[in-house]
């Protein structure tokens, strides 16, 4: 128990309690805490339980950077798990949790299992799943390891809002460089977008302080933002950029304090990146011990939350950044001393405390909590050790975007090199440290070619010695926590071969935790560039990949989830269906009815012999209406289509297939022919989209654009079927105005013609093989004609038609649907239309291919018919038919339709079978799953094969 | 997701636009001429390259019209936009700069963007 909060001081407000527990454990803090500083208030030390090991692991930093503070959140009912304690605030009534860690973290049942831990190497579970019957042990091992739990009844609300954003300026970052760019740019009239990712400007500002243009920082901040906001700017708060993807687009995470989050989709004109650094650990033996700590991070939680982070503190460093640290400490009442690798400095000749020269610590002591610090001979008694291994700049954007990297030997750090058009980098994310350095560095990255406003003094020095892992040290140093990586698994990585740095990073996990490495990435890679006896820059760093912090899946997926996730295509006369009692389902992206009734078995034997026996009446409105119009509309269509259209009389219909390129058959329809330059293409519903693009990519590319158009009015008309030997009846028993000659159409005739003052299309088409009439009227009209239609079924015995009903009866006049009982092999020759490849001589899509010799193969697979036992159930779509070859089953080929035809009262099934028309008669074994079958090959129209019925 | 500058619309995000593959893939005059692996090869076989690409764009939720673009498949950087029927414009073959000196085919890893330090100065 060390760290403790003082009674006055620091940001949050202290006139509000909020109440949590941790662990069970019931504790308290203020509006404005983070979990973590209210944890570190607490004086709680253990946060959680290593992922591998099990080591007890304690907060790190205070912000992003944080490796260790993982925790699962319970509030409202509900567990989000694995939320950084570090970033997350404060609610009353949250309860937290520890992960990997049972019952708690300090007393975890598995604490001991890091005694074990010279058997659990890297590259543990790739050299432990692989022998045989890995499966066996493997579930206990991984319940041994890893992070929160999930709560299976925690279903996000999908509302998180996506919003796109345009600036002139984007500036990611509101330190001081940040602030100074956009102010700058401001200043020029540019509209500027801001975000931080703090609830506040400044960034370390709001725990280093300083004075700029002569007055507190906050003033000057205030300033920007006022500026930033007159030009027409925003400034955005909590809001994390976490991501540079294509051309630009900059994808930020904003979480608010009322409301659901937000995703940002910003494309900015230019982006600045002024996301300053993060501070490196230093590394010797179990550097991980709770109570070791980054030096800027207890700044932080002094200053922001008044919370000191230990009462005997240790401060090591190897640079100068960490002096005004154990100044603040000291001042707050800790007892300070110093460590530092450097023999003088700016800094060092300046602090009161004793310092401790040359000096850094080689291990860290105590078990569970840290006791003290051994540094060489010294042995110093401490419970809090707070170190800075210098800073590594957070230039994580400007990679996404493609930018390079250049090691900088003075900073010992990777900066930024070379330019992009469209990003810079200004401040310490720039190599810029120090206040000045940063402001002068935004200031002219924000376009001011003019001085940058002054500064205080203290400011200005770094001064780092660095001082990167020591592959000889002694014990276990660890770098990185929440990964379980220590300096010696790199050397094992490296001995075992994996000296690339992309591959040390995938053997060892090394920087793959949730944190991505953000203080480890940097001392794993100049270990493994000691190890290897090679420069840091020569060892290079791993692929930087959004996002920068873990972003909530809710977020990215935005209101894209359940009935928005793939929006179905609605009918006109959807509420006529639901009146009707429907149960709708989705077919070819439309929502329609499959049936009519309560008892959907029932419903669909019922329809589909009302529509044999006298009339159904189908919502057909997904049915393709593309319009192809012009005086070159014939030759496309004869184009596009393997039955010849330019022949078609006007005032007929003609059924078409389409094919790809590659001879298959793409899609099938109707083409109507309204006057010599006018066409529908009735295609099937599902490939309206995909046959409109053929249109107009033949249109664009092989024909005069201006001499014909393709317009599709599917979404504009609905279209009505009344199919069955009554459907003439129903017609004129309920649309008596109906002109005779619309009543007396030929099959395959269409005709337009008006009804109550709308326009009205007839088109003798059948997809069941019955006298049909498909009618067709604006969209406006359609609940009107529905109603008069319906009002005349009963007397004549029929009903609506669901698709169900009306898939048995296609398939029982053996009518394919395209991609259904065809697949990606299927010719029209293997559907039995051979008429135009060997009577057409002009050009059509596909046709080449017709006259390869696999086209022309003897061993085709074909569609036709599968009878089997009257008494048998259907056959299972999908079973094989095949062939014994060799003691195997080879496959012929397999059902693609099956069902129990209520009119003939056996089972029918459609079929592509290898050959299939010369095994007509045949019986042929088939297997699905363990079952098998028999069937005989037979034609595949079950039904009125001479077609009698068309015109009954 | 690009932000594509359509020639007859100007810029619009990506998801208004479908790919259409390569451009400049003429569709033989007389396919009877061809031997079956002459149109094999027109109907399946497509470039593929790191590096500078024309190709077919539609903008089909936008003016629907089809056009082409030239496009560095390693960058996406938007080279140039052209309508189908000009002829395909003459453009800086700008190949992303890999300092391992990796070939203009293979994974695309651009992990190592380091400067090293033997390249200083030179």
């Amino acid at each position: 128990m060390s760290g403790y909060r003082l009674s006055d001081g620091g940001l949050t407000d202290r006139g509000t309690t909020l109440r949590f527990s941790f662990d069970g454990t019931a504790m308290s803090g203020h509006s404005g805490d983070t979990i973590a500083s209210a944890l570190l208030a607490n004086g709680v030390r253990i946060v959680g339980r290593s992922f591998k090991y099990h080591r007890p692991r304690g907060l790190w930093g205070a912000w992003v950077e944080d490796p260790n503070g993982i925790v699962d959140v319970a509030w409202n009912g509900r567990t989000t798990p694995n939320l950084r304690a570090t970033t997350e605030p404060l609610i009353n009534g949250q309860e937290v949790r520890s992960v990997n860690a049972a019952p708690t973290a300090a007393g975890d049942r598995w604490r001991k299992l890091d005694l074990v831990s010279r058997f659990l190497p890297a590259g543990f579970y790739y050299k432990t799943f692989m022998w045989p019957r890995w499966e066996r042990y493997e579930p206990r091992i991984r319940a041994l390891a890893g992070l929160g739990r999930l709560d299976p009844g925690h279903e996000p609300a999908a509302d998180c809002a996506q919003v796109n954003a345009r600036c002139d300026l984007l500036v990611v970052g509101a330190g001081p460089a940040g602030l100074a760019a956009a102010r700058a740019a401001a200043a020029r009239g540019e509209t500027v977008l801001l975000v931080d990712d703090q609830d506040a400007p400044g960034g370390a500002l709001r725990w280093r302080g300083g004075t700029i243009a002569g007055s507190d920082w906050r003033d000057w901040a205030e300033d920007a933002v006022s500026t930033i906001k007159a030009a027409g700017g925003r400034v955005l708060f909590r809001t994390t950029a976490y991501g540079v993807y294509d051309h630009g687009l900059v994808c930020a995470w904003r979480r608010r304090e009322a409301g659901p989050d937000q995703l940002w989709r910003i494309r900015p004109g230019r982006t600045l990146l002024a996301a300053g650094a993060i501070e490196r650990p230093l590394t010797f033996a179990d550097n991980d011990r709770p109570g070791v700590m980054s030096a800027d991070a207890a700044l932080r939680y002094l200053r922001l939350y008044a919370v000191v982070a230990g009462r005997r503190i240790a401060v090591a460093t190897n640079n100068d950044a960490a002096y005004p640290v154990a100044a603040a400490l000291a001042q707050a009442g800790a007892d300070v001393s110093v460590l530092d690798s450097r023999d003088d400095s700016l800094a060092m000749a300046e602090c009161a405390l004793a310092v401790e020269r040359n000096t850094l610590p080689s291990a860290a002591l105590g078990q569970e909590d840290l006791t003290g610090v051994l540094a060489g001979d010294l042995r110093l008694e401490a419970d809090t050790l707070l170190v800075s291994g210098g800073w590594t700049p957070t230039i994580h954007l400007w990679r996404h975007a493609g930018g390079g990297l250049r090691y900088d030997e003075r900073l010992a750090a990777f900066l930024p090199e070379g330019g992009m058009p469209a990003m810079r980098v200004a401040g310490a994310a720039n190599g810029a440290f120090g206040l000045a350095a940063a402001l002068a560095d935004g200031h002219a990255a924000g376009g001011d070619d003019g001085p940058a406003p002054p500064v205080g003094e203290g400011h200005a020095s770094y001064a780092i010695r660095p001082a990167w892992p020591d592959p000889a040290g002694s014990g276990r140093a660890w770098i990185d926590q929440q990964s379980d990586v220590t300096v010696k698994d790199v050397a094992l990585a490296a001995r075992e071969g994996f000296r690339s740095v992309e591959h040390l990073k995938r053997y060892t996990t090394l920087g793959m935790a949730t944190d991505q490495g953000k203080t480890s990435n940097m001392a794993g890679l100049a270990a493994m560039a000691s190890i290897t006896g090679r420069a840091i820059p020569e060892v290079g760093t791993t692929t930087f990949r959004p996002p920068y912090v873990p972003v909530p899946l809710p977020v990215i997926a935005g209101r894209r989830r359940g009935q928005l996730f793939n929006p179905p295509k609605r009918l006109e006369l959807e509420g006529r269906h639901r009146e009707a009692v429907a149960g709708l389902r989705e077919y070819g992206g439309w929502l329609r009815p499959s049936w009519y009734g309560a008892d959907g078995a029932a419903a669909i034997d019922a329809e589909a012999r009302a529509a044999r026996r006298a009339v159904g009446l189908l919502d057909a409105s997904p049915l393709g209406k593309i319009e192809v119009i012009g005086p070159d509309a014939a030759a496309l269509l004869d184009f596009e289509c393997y039955n010849r259209v330019s022949t078609l009389k006007v005032g007929r219909a003609r059924y078409v297939l389409m094919l790809t390129e590659a001879g298959i058959v793409y899609d099938d329809g109707v083409v109507m022919r309204l006057a010599e330059d006018r066409f529908i293409v009735s295609c099937s519903s599902a490939h309206v989209a995909g046959v409109r693009m053929r249109l107009e990519e033949w249109r664009q590319d092989r024909f005069d654009p201006a001499r014909v158009f393709i317009h599709d009015a599917t979404a504009h008309w609905a279209t009505i079927a009344a199919t069955g030997p009554k459907s003439r009846d129903l017609l004129e028993a309920t649309l008596p105005a109906l002109p005779r000659q619309a009543l007396d159409l030929a099959h395959m005739a269409v005709t337009e013609t008006a009804l109550d003052d709308a326009p009205l299309r007839i088109a003798r088409v059948s997809f069941t093989g019955e006298r049909s009439y498909e009618l067709s009227v604006p969209q406006s009209a359609a609940a009107a004609l529905w109603d008069r239609l319906t009002a005349g079924l009963a007397t004549l015995g029929g009903c609506r038609l669901g698709l169900e009903a009306l898939l048995i009866l296609r398939a029982e006049k053996g009518y394919p649907i395209i991609g259904k009982d065809t697949d990606g092999l299927t010719m029209p020759h293997d559907l039995g239309m051979t008429g135009p490849m060997k009577k057409r001589e002009d050009e059509f899509a596909g046709r080449r291919a017709l006259f390869t010799p696999q086209a022309r193969g003897a061993d085709r697979r074909q569609l036709v018919g599968l009878a089997v036992d009257e008494s048998a159930e259907p056959l299972p779509t999908g079973a094989h038919g095949y062939a014994p070859s060799g003691g195997r089953r080879r496959s012929i080929g397999y059902v693609t339709s099956s069902y129990l035809s209520p009119e003939l009262g056996r089972p029918i099934a459609l079929a592509l079978i290898e050959n299939g028309r010369e095994r007509l008669g045949e019986r042929i074994p088939l297997v699905h799953l363990d079952a098998t079958f028999e069937a005989m090959v037979t034609s595949p129209v079950a039904y009125d094969p001479a077609g009698m019925r068309l015109d009954a | 997701m690009f932000l594509i500058p359509c020639p007859y619309c100007g810029e619009r995000d990506q998801s208004e636009f479908a790919y259409a593959y390569q451009a400049h893939v003429h569709r033989p005059k007389d396919p009877d001429r061809l031997t079956d692996k002459e149109w094999a090869d027109f109907v399946f076989i497509r470039d593929n390259p790191k590096g500078v690409f024309a190709e077919r764009w539609i903008h089909a939720a936008g003016c629907r019209r089809y056009f082409n673009l030239m496009r560095n498949t390693a960058t996406d950087e938007i080279l140039a936009v052209y309508r189908i029927d000009e002829p395909q414009p003459k453009v800086e073959p700008a190949l992303p700069a890999t300092p391992s000196g990796e070939a203009p085919i293979g994974s695309g890893n651009d992990a190592v963007k380091v400067v090293k330090p033997a390249e200083r100065g030179s």
